[in-house]
């Protein structure tokens, strides 16, 4: 049960962009089009399911107070919390290139599908925010941070394809000229984020 | 020296990076619901942007084109680490409201946007100046939206009570949608609309 709660939480309520704004850029920018939307939603689900486990586990056993107590108790006391930054961006940089490597070997078609963006996501803000909130709220276990990033990923994959769609439609509407282009997406964001608000009491 | 003033002011209106740009919304929109983290958070990616850079430029001839984004996050990372550190020390109660959005400005796209089109082929001191402006005009947005929201969201201004007590007994309510996350993308929607239409007209 707190899994799916979990999961639908990180989905809906705590949704990346509608909530906390993050991976802002690549939404704003990529989101012209429905395809390459959902290939670049893809994209970072697909890395964020792997990143925050890795990155939950680099923090349990590397970087919490404590944490280097499995190697040699005297070890105790050492807090390593100071490196969380480099480390967490050291790690997403290098699984995001192992990444592009393994997809590209072994299947060439999903590749091509998300091709240009792979190496973009290292930057998005998602990722990283992602991690760093699974550090902050101290999730009990693996799986629960693997979940979260997975329905933090599918959020936001919901959010650009959303976005997207819109803005298709959008192409054939009158808007001010000084609003053109990304002003208005602004302004659609902020009102899909209040009907997203309506979510927020829910409790599963 | 008229170049010193163009790389400084220009990114605070003409190239602004955050309303013409469109780079580093992520962090500009999540610390705006009071001025105070605002101004912590402007003033940080401030240092940081013209830091990276500066550094950047002075390694530029020595960085193997094909591992710079390592090299670059790795120097941003560092200073956000020292950002980090400082703001734990001597500022604890904006550090806790700014949360994660102190380390997300490493991913901030401002800092590698500038590094990438500015520090690389640019001598340190030009590219320390034009770090300085950006940081300074993504400090000027952010500080526009903060002061809205939290002016009509919780009446004060840095946490002093700015609309007079007899206005709320007159029937003034504070708007409070103003402080959750939607009203940010629209004000700042309404920010870019009126500094976009400001430049085109000259």
């Amino acid at each position: 049960m707190s899994l799916v709660n979990l999961f639908l939480r990180s989905v809906f309520i705590d949704n990346m962009i509608f909530a906390y704004f993050l991976g802002m850029c690549s939404y704003l920018a990529v989101s012209k089009t429905v395809k390459t939307s959902a290939g670049l939603g893809l994209a970072v689900t697909f890395v964020l399911v792997v990143t925050v486990p890795v990155n939950y586990l680099i923090n349990k056993y590397l970087l919490a107070p404590g944490a280097l107590a499995w190697i040699n108790p005297a070890w105790a006391s050492v807090d390593l919390s100071f490196l969380t930054y480099i480390l967490f961006i050291a790690i997403i940089a290098a699984i995001v290139q192992i990444l592009e490597m393994v997809i590209e070997t072994f299947t060439p078609s999903l590749h091509s599908a998300l091709g240009i963006f792979l190496p973009l996501i290292a930057v998005n803000c998602a990722i990283l925010g992602c991690s760093l909130f699974m550090q902050e709220r101290g999730f009990s276990n693996v799986g629960e941070a693997a979940v979260f990033g997975l329905g933090s990923g599918l959020g936001w994959l919901l959010a650009i394809v959303a976005i997207a769609a819109i803005r298709e439609k959008l192409r054939y509407s009158k808007i001010p000229k000084g609003l053109q282009g990304v002003g208005i997406s602004f302004i659609i964001t902020g009102l899909m984020a209040i009907a997203f608000m309506a979510f927020m009491g829910i409790k599963i | 020296m008229a170049n010193v003033k163009k790389l400084l002011i220009e990114p605070l209106r003409k190239s602004n990076p955050v309303t013409v740009l469109v780079l580093g919304i992520c962090s500009c929109l999540a610390v705006t619901a009071q001025l105070k983290p605002a101004l912590v958070m402007g003033a940080s990616v401030t240092v940081v942007t013209a830091l990276s850079n500066f550094i950047i430029s002075l390694l530029r001839k020595g960085i193997p084109n094909r591992i710079r984004i390592i090299v670059q996050l790795v120097v941003v990372a560092t200073l956000v680490i020292l950002i980090d550190q400082f703001l734990k020390a001597f500022a604890y109660e904006v550090s806790k409201q700014l949360s994660v959005y102190v380390g997300l400005i490493i991913t901030n796209c401002i800092i590698m946007g500038r590094l990438e089109a500015f520090a690389l082929s640019h001598g340190p001191w030009e590219s320390f100046l034009d770090g300085l402006g950006n940081g300074l005009g993504y400090s000027l947005v952010l500080v526009i939206v903060a002061f809205f929201r939290e002016l009509l969201g919780s009446g004060t201004l840095l946490g002093y009570q700015v609309i007079p007590q007899s206005l709320y007994e007159a029937g003034y309510q504070n708007n409070g949608l103003m402080i959750l996350p939607p009203m940010a993308l629209i004000v700042i929607g309404i920010v870019m609309w009126i500094n976009n239409s400001k430049t085109e007209s000259k």
